[in-house]
């Protein structure tokens, strides 16, 4: 068929940026099809839900209603596509096995990973497009020279999603379009203006999705409830780094490392925590300097903009979304799947089951996850 | 039909008359008297008012209600909500054709059940169930018996009299009437509370100023249906054997769901191994036929059909099922064209799934 090629599925979500990306694509005069992806059913876990409601989730009837109207605005074709089972198995229960593991998961890298640039390209190629194009703020171009597709920083630096892609692999990439990488968020709101979209007023998103006012400790503890799990993780012990107990706390999936606040212990000078023992049950606890790390092992690791490293190269490293990327060697390790990195400056609070993203000034390298 | 139908003065009456001429014809296709016809709002209405008020017209402290497990949700969420309000349900399991065994309904009597709601014909598979056996096992036991009959009316010949049932729903808009008008059949003489309170219309059954243009339309479409329904359900039913037969014909590894079954002539679910019918739902919207897969949920995303897991379908399989329904508009030209496009939509989408290729082995 010939114009699989020229059309292009947009995944919206009812919000500005991927509003906008459907208005800029069909006002260029691609062929365009709307795609919602139904992600996780907000009927769940109702205890959730604040008295009336939560605002800012994702998969709300208001973003549906929103991103149809966009959709009807502009004249193309529109559908919501159910993918809670994939993002259920692939997405949440991950995310509690990490927590419950005593590690810090991202959730947005793994349902970027196998849902949106995954089942999402699947069912796009399947409607008959062969490319789609999300409202992520990053840069894609193909570079002749080292053959492979390679990711940028976003204009807007205060924006950059480039730290939750670091999962996608060239072949993923061939198919994807960042149409808003070249924008800064007030040139999109000015882009929504003028394309005259519904939603060019409405605030961003927030983080996890799934997880209401970002209470993941309470979603865990409600998922369980709602399968009739018992969960493993029993009243634990909170102990210093000499492992002097200091008191107990109600589950290692509550903390997370350089957390300050909620240990419920009374000191003299202000308490980290260091890490979590999900085996023991413990809390570790100390100063702000006990959480100084200068190197780290990172797995699973993705090269995207060049091929798999054989020597040491020089990058910035990014541990965290907020963190401001370090200087560091990254050496490869005996394991092709794994980097050791190493920092010219120790870093405060590593945390595993976060994404360690490699930077060259904008260019995104690769990535994987701290250990 | 300015006038409001309950009003004394001239233009009232003249709504009256096209209200009433609207029942008799209504009547006439369900082969009843004018004065069992109960319009209201919809389907839906019409089962929440036979089955919660025929439930609150029982004074007895323990009740028991049978249906079946393949019901439009709105007898079985009804259902649901009386459950919570400590009321009894036996949901009685259809077998893998899509039809339920009279005896089962027999074997789920108790001595306090006051009501057995049955569909007449399913509206994903078109299969039709022994409303004849049911009534009788119904009124041996001395127990009301409502059929909801949305998908079968005007498809197939009703009959409420020789068919024997107590209370019967129909919808408007599965008639070509404009949506928003439906009908219960409430036989003479039947004990049934009011479920929601106003004015004295209706008999008594169904307060609110009546949808005068809504009952009128359902009256016509109801007399057009009586008037082609032998005719248009040979004409629709070749055309559905034509499309099952050029289907099954031109895609490997499907097949037709509650195929052996005595089925209504429009409807036929096929399903299509290793496929999401999601996506070819999608697939041919965008080449311009409208197919449905599964039941939409309240965002519009499509959830597997719980009528094709209640008679043993795998998820996968229930996923991978399409429901095609046809009419009056549709032409042979068009069937074939629906083929083409469904071969062509599976060929490529199965060239992405990654389990059509095990499936396909599997069915080796």
């Amino acid at each position: 068929m010939n114009n699989e090629l020229e059309t292009t599925a947009v995944a919206m979500s009812g919000g500005v940026d991927s509003s906008v990306v459907a208005g800029l694509l069909h006002r260029r005069g691609l062929r365009v099809v709307g795609l919602t992806m139904q992600l996780w059913n907000q009927r769940r876990l109702p205890e959730l839900t604040p008295e009336g409601g939560a605002t800012g989730r994702c998969c709300s009837l208001d973003d549906v209603y929103d991103a149809r109207y966009v959709a009807q605005q502009l004249g193309i074709p529109y559908y919501v596509v159910n993918f809670e089972d994939r993002f259920e198995e692939q997405v949440v229960k991950p995310f509690i096995d990490e927590y419950l593991a005593g590690r810090t998961p991202i959730p947005c890298t793994l349902c970027n990973n196998f849902v949106k640039f995954d089942q999402f390209l699947d069912m796009a190629a399947g409607v008959g497009a062969a490319h789609i194009a999300t409202g992520h703020y990053a840069r894609l171009a193909y570079d002749e020279a080292g053959g492979r597709y390679q990711m940028r920083r976003s204009v807007d630096a205060g924006k950059d999603q480039t730290y939750f892609l670091f999962g996608l692999k060239q072949e993923q990439l061939a198919r994807t379009q960042f149409p808003l990488g070249e924008f800064t968020k007030p040139q999109v709101r000015d882009l929504a203006r003028d394309l005259g979209l519904p939603v060019a007023g409405k605030p961003d998103s927030q983080e996890i999705c799934f997880v209401p006012n970002g209470d993941y400790a309470g979603f865990i503890d409600a998922y369980f409830r709602e399968q009739g799990i018992a969960p493993d993780q029993k009243r634990g012990e909170v102990v210093d780094t000499q492992g002097r107990v200091l008191g107990e706390h109600a589950g290692v999936h509550r903390f997370t490392v350089g957390q300050r606040r909620g240990l419920g212990i009374a000191a003299r000078e202000p308490l980290y925590v260091i890490a979590t023992e999900p085996l023991s049950q413990r809390v570790v606890v100390g100063r702000n300097e006990d959480l100084l790390r200068a190197r780290m092992t990172a797995k699973d690791v993705n090269w995207i903009s060049i091929p798999p490293i054989a020597g040491p190269v020089r990058a910035h490293v990014r541990i965290r979304n907020k963190h401001i990327p370090a200087a560091a060697t990254i050496y490869p390790a005996a394991d092709s799947t794994r980097v050791d990195v190493r920092f010219d400056e120790p870093q405060r609070a590593v945390t595993p089951g976060q994404g360690a993203v490699f930077y060259d000034g904008d260019l995104v390298l690769g990535g994987g996850w701290i250990e | 039909m300015y006038g409001n139908a309950s009003s004394i003065h001239y233009y009232g009456q003249l709504a009256k008359q096209r209200l009433e001429m609207g029942r008799r014809e209504t009547a006439s296709l369900l082969h009843c008297d004018p004065r069992e016809v109960v319009f209201l709002s919809g389907g839906t209405e019409a089962d929440n008012l036979a089955i919660l008020g025929t439930v609150r017209s029982r004074t007895a402290s323990k009740k028991h209600l049978i249906t079946t497990t393949i019901e439009h949700p709105a007898v079985l969420n009804t259902c649901r909500e009386l459950e919570r309000e400590g009321v009894d349900v036996t949901y009685v399991q259809a077998g893998p054709n899509g039809v339920v065994y009279p005896a089962d309904i027999r074997n789920a009597l108790r001595p306090e059940t006051v009501l057995i709601s049955a569909m007449h014909a399913n509206n994903e598979l078109g299969t039709i169930q022994p409303i004849e056996e049911i009534a009788s096992i119904a009124r041996e036991a001395g127990v009301l018996f409502h059929v909801d009959g949305v998908q079968a009316a005007g498809k197939i010949p009703v009959d409420v009299r020789s068919l024997g049932v107590d209370l019967y729903s129909i919808s408007g808009h599965k008639l070509h009437a404009p949506k928003g008008i439906g009908a219960l059949y409430v036989k003479n003489g039947t004990r049934l509370n009011a479920i929601q309170f106003g004015g004295r219309h209706e008999r008594e059954r169904r307060p609110g100023t009546e949808n005068v243009p809504g009952a009128a339309a359902l009256g016509r479409a109801a007399a057009v249906a009586v008037e082609n329904l032998e005719a248009e359900s040979a004409r629709i039913a070749s055309l559905r054997d034509r499309l099952e037969q050029g289907i099954l014909a031109r895609v490997p590894d499907c097949g037709v769901n509650g195929r052996r079954s005595p089925r209504t002539p429009n409807t036929t679910n096929i399903f299509f191994d290793g496929l999401e019918g999601e996506a070819m739902v999608i697939s041919l919207d965008l080449k311009g036929f409208a197919v449905s897969s599964g039941s939409a949920c309240s965002s519009g995303a499509v959830e597997p059909s719980h009528v094709l897991l209640a008679i043993g379908l795998s998820r996968e399989r229930a996923r991978a099922s399409l429901r095609f329904s046809l009419g009056h508009s549709n032409t042979e030209e068009q069937v074939d064209a629906l083929i083409g496009a469904v071969a062509e939509s599976a060929a490529q989408l199965r060239k992405l799934s990654p389990t059509y290729t095990a499936v396909a082995v599997a069915n080796e």
